[in-house]
């Protein structure tokens, strides 16, 4: 007998677990009157920030959040900002000194703060992390209530990843004291754009 | 050999100072879980929910762990099967060793702790770098974590200096977090960098879709899984969920439950290799399935490991997660352990004062005091507890069950106690006169005064 019919034997065998249906999640979760109100808060309770501003504004705004970063990868449309290309590095190794990634969010959830990043047209899925700085771009209106909501946005079709970013990675590792910048990006910003 | 768990924490307990600072730090914890399941209103139904979820995968849980395997393969990724620890070592050191892999970068994974990957790997030529922050400082120093979701919560900063002052060169007595933190950036960078293979553990597996969930604040799971063109994943067979749309559920409990955050950093769903890479995920048994067939301890399987009953528990917070040896401490390693090695744990359910506290914050809702107190009665049955114990459970048996004799003993004891010399209380036999005294003997009975209330009514 093979491991795998193995283990399945042992679950069948006496398996004393009654069988419950599974739970129906619509019209489920809490709800808010002003989500972009809710997702600030709760982004800037990570250590992240999150701005409104007018699509023209974008290259303008991020200029001035980070002035000195060089090497800026972006895969947003509307950002004029980026001179490095990932999807033109065959490994994801040589993207090792990006400075900015301007990365598109597909949308926003304010009851934790998260935005949901899809790899579809980003060859490099390191990209999110390997930066040292990252700016998530959503469109306003894509800033859901809940994770519910969330879920039944998301689909696997055409893609390998995706992933809730909230807020720049951190560790409270020593002495539970909060340490912005562990292994991904050392700060992040989103911007919804109207 | 069996281990001790109230020698163990009289250790940890020597040190006043330090185990009242680890029962705040992990008390502060516990507040800010408060606050944030405070801030939902249906926080009940989520857990109701998670508990439905959970209970119905394990009454299935052959047909998803079938329905995962075949998802996942239509992926692309390659999935084993490891019957125990043994078996899924030997799978993980023979993808290394066919893809020539001479660095290993882990993220937090409890499953490779309970299998002992790391000098399994390590004795066969392969460095393995524990890459989650806490984790890299205990592997530095040659310990086992001793929280699940906080490796080094026993450590103060001071100690972290020291080690990375010897393994890291940093600055002698610079204890500063931020510094100590940039440092060890720098140094696992460089290994994300030039390992040849990432593995991870897994958070939640979902069927429906053939993908797993992994989630980190630091963003270690996502580094090592991106750029190295190798990506192990481990998971018990326990971490399956049916539907996509369930780990709304999860998503929501989880770190809310470990560390009062609304999500954490990173909430990643690897649903197939990078361009040109493989992805391998392992399905480790290793004795999961026998709680399938306890009435009593099938609940300890829904497990999410998230840590809230380690950091509401009052045992926990004062003897330190080392004093278990095991590799979950806490409540539900307690129950997790005992059921597995009876022998072996037999103190840990004793280590328990039975205040529910734990089964109260679990977001899966496992009875863990129950199964705590049920596990007293099983190794007294079994007859595994000490002699010294069972004939003190004896006595107490026969003394209560015996109403006259015990409304008199207790008479006797009020009169008699405080008379006694303190030596006859506190002695060696005694260990609950440990840094306890009693408290003063009241005049009249519970009995009599309930009779008396009874009266004015």
């Amino acid at each position: 007998m093979t491991s795998k019919e193995q283990i399945l034997q042992n679950i069948r065998t006496n398996n004393v677990v009654k069988n419950t249906p599974l739970p129906d999640y619509s019209n489920f979760g809490l709800t808010f009157e002003d989500r972009f109100e809710k997702f600030t808060t709760m982004l800037e309770s990570v250590g992240g920030k999150a701005l409104i501003i007018k699509k023209e504004e974008l290259d303008k705004t991020i200029k001035e959040i980070y002035p000195d970063e060089k090497v800026i990868s972006t895969n947003v449309d509307i950002c004029g900002l980026g001179n490095f290309d990932s999807n033109k590095e065959d490994d994801p190794h040589n993207l090792k000194d990006i400075d900015l990634a301007v990365v598109k969010g597909e949308f926003a959830v304010a009851e934790n703060g998260a935005v949901w990043l899809k790899n579809k047209e980003n060859r490099h899925r390191s990209l999110y992390f390997i930066a040292q700085n990252i700016v998530l771009v959503v469109n306003k209106n894509s800033l859901l209530n809940n994770m519910h909501e969330a879920y039944d946005l998301i689909s696997f079709e055409k893609s390998t990843y995706g992933v809730f970013v909230s807020g720049p990675s951190k560790t409270a590792d020593i002495e539970q004291s909060l340490v912005i910048g562990a292994h991904g990006p050392k700060s992040g910003y989103i911007i919804f754009v109207e | 050999m069996s281990i001790k768990h109230p020698e163990n924490a009289a250790k940890f307990v020597a040190n006043d100072e330090r185990m009242h600072w680890h029962d705040k730090a992990l008390w502060f914890v516990r507040e800010k879980r408060d606050k944030a399941s405070k801030s939902i209103p249906e926080w009940e139904q989520l857990r109701e929910y998670a508990d439905q979820i959970k209970t119905h995968t394990m009454s299935n849980l052959d047909t998803y762990l079938l329905e995962f395997e075949e998802n996942a393969t239509k992926r692309g990724i390659t999935v084993h099967w490891a019957k125990d620890a043994q078996e899924h070592n030997e799978i993980v050191h023979k993808l290394l060793s066919a893809n020539k892999v001479t660095k290993l970068v882990k993220s937090k994974s409890m499953l490779t702790e309970e299998c002992h990957l790391n000098p399994y790997l390590e004795s066969r030529g392969i460095q393995v770098v524990d890459t989650d922050l806490g984790e890299r400082i205990v592997q530095l120093r040659d310990e086992p974590p001793s929280h699940i979701v906080l490796p080094a919560i026993h450590l103060k900063k001071s100690d972290v200096s020291d080690t990375f002052h010897e393994h890291l060169g940093t600055q002698k007595g610079n204890d500063d977090p931020t510094y100590l933190t940039r440092a060890a950036r720098a140094s696992l960078r460089e290994d994300f960098l030039t390992a040849q293979a990432g593995l991870t553990g897994v958070n939640f597996a979902i069927a429906e879709t053939g993908g797993v969930v992994v989630c980190t604040n630091e963003g270690n799971a996502d580094m090592g899984a991106s750029v190295p063109p190798l990506h192990i994943a481990s998971m018990g067979i326990e971490k399956i969920i049916p539907r996509l749309e369930d780990l709304s559920v999860f998503t929501r409990l989880l770190a809310r439950s470990a560390t009062g955050q609304p999500i954490t950093s990173y909430t990643s769903h690897f649903h197939g290799p990078i361009e040109g890479g493989q992805m391998h995920i392992v399905i480790v048994d290793n004795k999961r399935t026998p709680f399938l067939q306890s009435e009593s301890y099938k609940k300890a399987l829904n497990c999410i490991r998230c840590g809230a009953c380690m950091n509401t528990c009052p045992i926990y917070r004062r003897s330190g997660g080392h004093s278990y040896e095991y590799v979950i401490p806490g409540p539900i390693g307690s129950t997790l352990s005992t059921f597995r090695a009876p022998k072996k744990h037999k103190t840990l359910s004793f280590a328990c004062t039975l205040c529910g506290s734990c089964t109260n914050v679990c977001p899966v809702k496992i009875d863990l005091d129950s199964q705590l107190y049920t596990h007293r009665q099983d190794l007294r049955e079994k007859n595994i507890i000490s002699n010294q114990k069972r004939l003190g459970m004896q006595a107490a048996v026969w003394l209560m069950t015996k109403p006259a004799l015990f409304n008199f003993v207790g008479k006797v004891a009020r009169k008699i106690v405080p008379k006694l010399p303190k030596g006859m209380i506190y002695n060696k036999f005694n260990v609950w006169g440990k840094q306890r005294d009693l408290p003063n003997m009241p005049e009249k009975s519970f009995k009599d005064l309930y009779k008396e209330g009874l009266k004015d009514d």
